[in-house]
């Protein structure tokens, strides 16, 4: 059982929690994730390891509530605890001192992309991190970001805040202008991590992404995370998260992840009986 | 009972394990075998003819001394035939249900020369249940604290048998477990219906009431690494298990519906899928579907006779040679027949084939016929020109085997490893080329079975004995 510290909402539906892992705190390193449970019926799922600190021995998570389990976590309050976590799994980032490096992040990927952002600052580079959001409320850590990138462009689909419009056009519009970017860190939805590599492969930059297949067991065991890199097979569990955006299969990734959209249905559907006939009781009693 | 001859006692025929009935066990995941009454494990002991040389002995691969938990059984002292058998069993009621027991034990059984041979592993699983269902888990006499800390790193059978012993030679151990449950393959791999949690959850019980501490969620190598671990421990058993499934590596893998057999049996098993959606993890919905399992152990008949009773309309067995060459223990190739498995043999597959968005519909497959004998002797399958076949599917388990993990490997340079990532020790030592460090089970032997898993982890507990108390040699 792991003691959630600090819990509160980012965003409608995005939470961060701060909860105590001594040792993962300890071993940790930017692009590493962990497994949880919330409870002991629990899926096993992985979120990216946000940042940690070592003298109070906690890791950040930040979660988006997009089905039963993430949701379940979301509702979890600071003093509560979580099920078990188990980590640091998969390969740390390769950070290196590129020269000029992007880091872009769209919704929730911000959170995943920000340890990486941090320690490629860390390792001299010139960070510029673009965050993306479909409105204004989704654009996540921009103060955090600011404190550890040299520039930071807000973007949002409707308009609402900063640039007016995608992620990979504000891409565009900065290597339009000349800068020579190096390398560029890609986290967020498959299309938008897609269409990041479509953006930069003709100008040959490095560009890495961060792939989010389902996962069971996250140490090799299962298979089930498998996707296509260069042709070849990987689990991404412990050959990923990151790979080189250029030769991943992001239409087979796509179709994985649908493997059980019918029973995450069925799952939420349950979850959000359960959680009514809940509420009811409660209601009752009082 | 005791006039009874041993001629008289050769007559007397062996008796079946009640079971569930084949149309009604298909449907769900309790246990299969229901276990002797106690009439009925007295007469089978009868059967028994005390052999001046027990070759079942030397056919049990830790030496269990047959012979006298039988008599014992007969006697009707079966607390002192569990006794017996946990001498060199640390998992009898594990055992019993799991044991290759035609190929070991009772595979030289001398009754069987002529008769069934005697059901060994039955009743060794029923003094084993006696027990547990009797008195309870019976804590074994501990000697004097040494002192001396050890790691175990695997909560499978070897890690477990390991623990066991160094525990009762008085050492502090801890075992660190990657997963959230202790157990390994008999938690996540073996199904509910062949061996059921229950026992394997009273054995880590006791096993914590004798002291052992369990540290789940910790992959070593990632949560911790050998070399971590050697500061603070004296010596450390690995016993992580083979837990890298092998693909086909053919066309199609990556479609809907294509999973590993690890994959498939921890979603059901661990996760508790045919539990869906009470509990959290989904599995993909079987019911109505074609479900095809290639190879033909233990593994691939698990899945198979899993697929049923998640409502599969079709499960079959494909497997490249024929039944005389499959590995699966033979009572579990009979109750996949009886419960309505069909077995494609001489069929080897050769490419999956999905909808336009993803989902398998088909895999295509090649007969095979019994070609000239190899170098081992056995006649090995070749394809008939032209003899393809398309089959329609909607789930394909792969069960062909699994190959090492190597997240250790990785992270431990020093440890010597052969080119498939067995970690190579001493045959007797079960020393590995890291000092301090031992292995034993499937991660040295590769995919093996529980016995023998079992086996190495008490052999290498004894040689950590020794280290830990007189620790210069190596
Ligand atoms: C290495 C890695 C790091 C991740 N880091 C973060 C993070 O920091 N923050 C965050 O909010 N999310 C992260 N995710 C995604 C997160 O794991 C999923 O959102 C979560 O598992 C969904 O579970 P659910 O039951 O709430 O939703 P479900 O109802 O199960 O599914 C909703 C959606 O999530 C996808 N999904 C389902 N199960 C998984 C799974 N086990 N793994 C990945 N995706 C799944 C489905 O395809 C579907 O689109 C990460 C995923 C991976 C693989
Ligand atoms: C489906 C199936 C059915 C089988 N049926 C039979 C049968 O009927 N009879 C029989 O005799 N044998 C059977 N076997 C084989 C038998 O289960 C194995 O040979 C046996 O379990 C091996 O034991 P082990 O302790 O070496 O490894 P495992 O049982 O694999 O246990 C290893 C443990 O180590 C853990 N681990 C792995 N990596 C790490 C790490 N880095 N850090 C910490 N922990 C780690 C794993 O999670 C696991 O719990 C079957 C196997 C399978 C898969
Ligand atoms: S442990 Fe296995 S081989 Fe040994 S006697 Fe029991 S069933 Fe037979
Ligand atoms: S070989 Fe068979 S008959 Fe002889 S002692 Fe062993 S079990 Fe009994
Ligand atoms: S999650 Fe099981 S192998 Fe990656």
């Amino acid at each position: 059982m792991n003691r959630i510290v600090e819990a509160r909402f980012l965003a409608p539906d995005i939470k961060l929690f701060r909860i105590e892992a001594p040792k993962i705190a300890e071993k940790r390193k930017a692009g590493q994730f962990i497994i949880l449970r919330v409870h002991p019926d629990g899926e096993r799922i992985p979120l990216t390891i946000a940042d940690s600190n070592k003298k109070d021995g906690t890791i950040t998570i930040i979660v988006q509530g997009v089905g039963k389990t993430t949701r379940q976590l979301n509702n979890l309050e600071t003093g509560e605890y979580i099920q078990d976590l188990v980590g640091p799994l998969g390969k740390a980032s390769d950070i290196e001192n590129y020269g000029t490096a992007v880091s872009i992040g769209g919704g929730v990927g911000t959170a995943i992309a920000f340890p990486t952002a941090k320690a490629l600052k860390e390792a001299g580079n010139h960070v510029i991190s673009i965050i993306g959001g479909r409105t204004k409320e989704l654009v996540l850590l921009e103060d955090e970001m600011r404190a550890v990138c040299d520039e930071v462009y807000p973007t949002t689909d409707d308009g609402s805040y900063g640039f007016h419009g995608f992620v990979t056009q504000k891409l565009q519009e900065l290597i339009n202008a000349g800068i020579k970017i190096d390398f560029v860190l890609a986290i967020g939805p498959i299309p938008m991590m897609a269409a990041v590599a479509e953006v930069t492969k003709p100008y040959g930059i490095k560009t890495v992404v961060s792939l989010n297949p389902i996962m069971v067991d996250g140490t090799g065991m299962c298979g089930g995370c498998r996707a296509i890199v260069d042709d070849k097979t990987v689990f991404v569990c412990v050959d990923g998260p990151e790979f080189d955006a250029h030769k991943v299969n992001f239409n087979i990734l796509t179709k994985r992840n649908r493997m059980y959209l019918l029973q995450e249905k069925i799952s939420n559907e349950h979850y959000c009986k359960l959680d009514k006939k809940i509420k009811e009781e409660e209601v009752a009693v009082l | 009972m005791a006039d009874i001859t041993p001629k008289e006692r050769m007559a007397i025929k062996r008796h079946h394990m009640i079971e569930q009935d084949a149309d009604v066990r298909n449907k769900n995941f309790s246990e299969v075998n229901l276990g002797y009454s106690v009439e009925l494990a007295q007469e089978e002991a009868l059967r028994c003819i005390q052999c001046k040389k027990p070759l079942c002995i030397d056919g049990c691969p830790v030496m269990i001394n047959i012979p006298a938990f039988i008599k014992k059984i007969e006697e009707g002292d079966f607390k002192a035939a569990a006794a017996i058998l946990k001498k060199d069993n640390a998992l009898p009621a594990v055992c019993g249900r799991v044991c290759p027991q035609e190929e070991q034990c009772e595979k030289v059984c001398t009754v069987g020369k002529k008769n069934a041979p005697v059901a060994i592993g039955y009743l060794e699983r029923f003094a084993a249940d006696w027990e547990r269902n009797n008195l309870g888990i019976q804590l074994a006499e501990k000697k004097p604290p040494s002192g001396k800390k050890i790691a175990i790193v695997g909560g499978g059978p070897a890690g477990l048998s390991c623990a066991g012993d160094l525990n009762q030679m008085g050492h502090d151990v801890t075992v660190f477990e990657a997963l959230h449950d202790i157990g390994g393959v008999l938690i996540y791999g073996i199904p509910e219906f062949r061996l059921p949690k229950a026992i394997v959850k009273a054995e880590v019980e006791g096993l914590k009431k004798m002291g052992v501490e369990f540290k789940t969620n910790s992959v070593i190598g990632l949560t911790d690494t050998i070399d971590e671990l050697l500061q603070e421990y004296d010596a450390i058993f690995i016993g992580v298990g083979a837990g890298l499934p092998y693909f086909l590596n053919i066309p199609g893998e990556q479609l809907n519906g294509v999973y590993s057999s690890n994959e498939y049996l921890t979603r059901v098993n661990l996760m508790k899928a045919y539990d869906f959606p009470r509990s959290d993890t989904p599995m993909f919905n079987i019911e109505g579907k074609q479900v095809a399992v290639f190879g033909g152990g233990n593994t691939a008949m698990d899945a198979v006779r899993t697929s049923l009773r998640l409502g599969a309309s079709r499960a079959m067995i494909i497997y490249r040679r024929t039944e005389a060459e499959m590995p699966a223990r033979i009572e579990e190739v009979k109750h996949a027949k009886e419960e309505g498995v069909e077995f494609m043999l001489l069929a080897g597959p050769l490419e999956f084939k999905g909808t336009d968005d993803g989902w398998l519909k088909s895999v295509t497959i090649q007969k095979m016929e019994l070609g000239e004998p190899d170098a081992s002797g056995r006649r090995r399958p070749v394809p008939i020109e032209g003899a393809i076949e398309e089959i329609p599917i909607e789930v394909a388990v792969i069960a062909i085997g699994n190959g090492s993990n190597p997240i250790i490997s990785k992270t431990t340079p020093d440890l010597n490893v052969n080119k498939w990532g067995n970690i190579l020790v001493d045959d007797n030592s079960m020393k590995s080329s890291k000092k301090g460090v031992f292995a034993g089970g499937d991660i040295v032997t590769g995919g093996a079975t529980v016995i023998l898993a079992m086996g190495a982890g008490r052999k290498a507990a004894k040689a950590i004995d020794e280290y830990v108390r007189n620790k210069e040699s190596w």
